[in-house]
């Protein structure tokens, strides 16, 4: 499924670096991604992965020391987090938020229409979001019920993954981070969740699927597997790499990294 | 002496048809001499100073002063059942319109029903803001011209609400009023009462109310107060309730406006198995300082209290809560709760809150909790995320702070008013009602 590599890049990350404090978390990192490619980025814990993601939809937390992220040929680090998602960007977060006292409904309409209206487009009232909204409800087999309680308060890990595959079905990004999706998702809810997801693959649009298992892998078929440690990405390939870590474990990537296979600094303990 | 208190004792001296008794005013006038204004030496003013009072010469605000129907619907909206209108501290029949009452009830001017109805008066008035120990409360005492007295008879129940609109119009020098307000709840009656004190932007004024809340054996009452004064008013607003035997009170205090602001609530649970709602929402920016202070007195076995005050401070604005639970050695099995929350929006703004509680009997469950924080970074991270500017974040996050305190206002003429004083003091405001 993946375009041909003359296409041109939507997404060119070149040497980033970041830290939060004075630690430092990602070292150096390269990556590429092409409108329609869904990749995968594997790696054990404190290898950098949800960094990379908040780094991506503009967290102000990370500071970015040096390096490069160039979106659609412009400079996304430049850009504040509103702007990166008026341009397209959506992450879909590990540990979505609650919001006491603002309703679902309200929160992602308010979201489509901030995005409409930074896009010059006429903003939606409420009849016509509700019929959209019901329509990607039924994609995440979510009941309606939701829409109508606060953003995420008291929702299960489940329900939390579903609603924010919701607002990314209903806010329909170019550029799609997952991060760690699948963390507390039994096989019932991981099936939904990856149907949603799998639902919005078009060649339009880039998925960058974080995770640490490769059981996500098996609902969300990746066109290329990166395995990230240490801050960088120290191997890439196709689904196949992803099997191989399955069997050989992170520690096999480390002591790789540890040999000097992948040239790669020191690694963080899995 | 100060100014303040050499001009509020003279014009104590000069009012007219008051609610209160000569001897009454004289002895009240005299505790005021003796006890002067609060001062920061006082324990429970020890964080709301009135220096800014002492130096200005009050005079009596003119009862008389012109006010149009059409800025009374600007100051307070449209009227939801029946309203009474007092400008200056003063019935105004022309500007009020009664509404319908249950047979028997009573709304209207408190200096006249003390002279046409005193049996309904007469048992109630001053009993519960004692005056002795409580220098605002007789100041109000020596002072007051007039107010509003509520009766409901027995078993009467009022659908729609009573509101009492109290309204400061400025005058060319600094001027003070002194509402007084009785509610009397007859057993098994049920009602809402609305106290709103509004006023136009003008000089220095001060509101300094007491209302008395009486509610009978198994009366149900919801009571509000809203203070949305000018910015240069001082407002000092004292409720002292009490109930009888498994009633049911609830009282708001919404306080948006004035410079200086102070909420006192005194409310005596004296019937077994009563309960009292006790909540508060307030929000300030500029130099606005709002203090809030409550007792509630658990005097018999098993009632329940839960008090909950929230808070949003801007600019280098202060907020002070004190509140105090109190469960006497008689009240078994009670069974109180009190929260204050505090939302602080720049580095300037201040609260202190102190919540005590002091529990005379062994069985009884009460225990206190409270926050004092900043806008969650997290969701402010996730809603910009999502597209939403920072402004539209921060207004959508405070906004949904507030929601719950505006949800639990029932008369929706009033809900939608407070939720207007709300989204009015927040960029984009306009857009944020319909969020909860």
């Amino acid at each position: 499924m993946s375009m041909p590599e003359t296409s041109k890049a939507m997404l060119e990350i070149e040497g980033l670096r970041a830290r939060i404090g004075e630690k430092e978390i990602l070292k150096g990192l390269d990556l590429t991604l092409r409108a329609g490619e869904v990749h995968a980025v594997m790696g054990p814990n404190g290898s950098g992965k949800s960094t990379l993601a908040q780094v991506l939809a503009g967290r102000d937390t990370f500071t970015v020391t040096s390096g490069k992220v160039t979106y659609d040929g412009q400079d996304l680090l430049a850009l504040p987090p509103e702007k990166r998602a008026a341009a397209g960007i959506f992450l879909a977060f590990q540990y979505p938020v609650e919001i006491p006292g603002v309703g679902n409904m309200y929160f992602l309409r308010t979201a489509l229409n901030s995005l409409r209206k930074a896009r010059g487009e006429e903003e939606l009232d409420a009849m016509d979001f509700l019929s959209i909204a019901k329509e990607k409800m039924k994609l995440v087999e979510m009941d309606p019920a939701f829409m109508n309680r606060s953003v995420n308060e008291g929702f299960s890990g489940g329900e939390k993954k579903r609603n924010e595959i919701l607002q990314m079905a209903v806010l329909e990004p170019r550029l799609a981070i997952l991060d760690e999706t699948d963390s507390g998702l039994d096989i019932d809810a991981l099936r939904v969740v990856a149907g949603g997801v799998n639902a919005l693959r078009s060649p339009d649009r880039a998925m960058l699927v974080i995770t640490h298992y490769q059981r996500l892998l098996d609902y969300i078929v990746p066109d290329f597997v990166h395995v990230m440690a240490g801050g960088r990405i120290v191997l890439s390939g196709g689904r196949d790499l992803a099997l191989e870590l399955e069997k050989k474990g992170y520690t096999w990537v480390d002591d790789q990294v540890a040999n000097g296979t992948f040239s790669a600094p020191a690694v963080a303990s899995p | 002496m100060t100014r303040a208190e050499e001009s509020l004792a003279a014009a104590a001296e000069r009012a007219a048809v008051p609610p209160f008794g000569g001897e009454v005013r004289r002895a009240a006038l005299g505790r005021f001499a003796a006890l002067g204004l609060p001062t920061s030496k006082m324990e429970e003013w020890r964080h709301t100073s009135l220096s800014a009072l002492a130096p200005i010469t009050f005079a009596p605000a003119d009862p008389r002063a012109p006010l149009a129907p059409a800025a009374l619907e600007r100051l307070a909206g449209p009227a939801e059942g029946a309203r009474l209108v007092f400008v200056n501290g003063r019935y105004r029949a022309a500007l009020s319109s009664p509404g319908r009452l249950p047979a028997g009830a009573f709304a209207g001017s408190l200096a006249a029903a003390r002279a046409e109805l005193p049996a309904l008066v007469e048992p109630h008035l001053g009993r519960l803001a004692a005056f002795e120990a409580h220098a605002l409360a007789a100041l109000n005492t020596a002072s007051a011209e007039d107010g509003a007295l509520v009766h409901l008879p027995e078993g009467t129940s009022a659908a729609l609400p009573i509101e009492l609109l109290f309204v400061t119009v400025a005058g060319e020098g600094a001027a003070a009023s002194h509402p007084r307000v009785l509610v009397v709840a007859g057993a098994g009656s049920e009602a809402t009462v609305v106290e709103t004190y509004a006023g136009a932007a003008g000089g220095p004024t001060l509101t300094n109310a007491v209302t008395e809340v009486v509610l009978g054996e198994g009366a149900r009452l919801e009571h509000y107060r809203l203070q949305d004064e000018a910015p240069r008013a001082f407002h000092f607003g004292l409720l002292a309730s009490e109930q009888g035997v498994g009633s049911r009170f609830s009282t708001h205090a919404l306080s948006f406006g004035a410079a200086l602001s102070r909420s006192e609530v005194k409310a005596v649970l004296a019937g077994e198995g009563g309960e009292a709602r006790v909540n508060g929402l307030y929000m300030a920016a500029g130099s606005q300082l709002v203090d809030n202070h409550s007792i509630i007195e658990h005097a018999r076995p098993r009632c329940q209290s839960r008090e909950t005050f929230k808070g949003i401070l801007d600019g280098a604005a202060r907020g002070v809560f004190g509140g105090r639970i109190r469960v006497m050695p008689d009240a078994q099995k009670s069974d109180a709760y009190q929260l204050n929350s505090n939302l602080l929006l720049s580095d300037d703004a201040q609260v202190d809150t102190k919540p005590q509680l002091e529990i005379f009997a062994d069985d009884v469950k009460c225990g206190h909790g409270g926050t004092v924080g900043q806008l969650d970074e997290d969701a402010l991270f996730y809603l910009r995320s999502r597209g939403l500017d920072e402004g539209t974040a921060r207004s959508l996050l405070i906004y949904a702070f507030a929601s719950e305190m505006v949800g639990l206002v029932r008369p929706p003429g009033l809900r939608d008013r407070v939720a207007r004083l709300v989204t009015a003091r927040l960029p984009n405001g306009e857009k944020l009602r319909e969020a909860a």
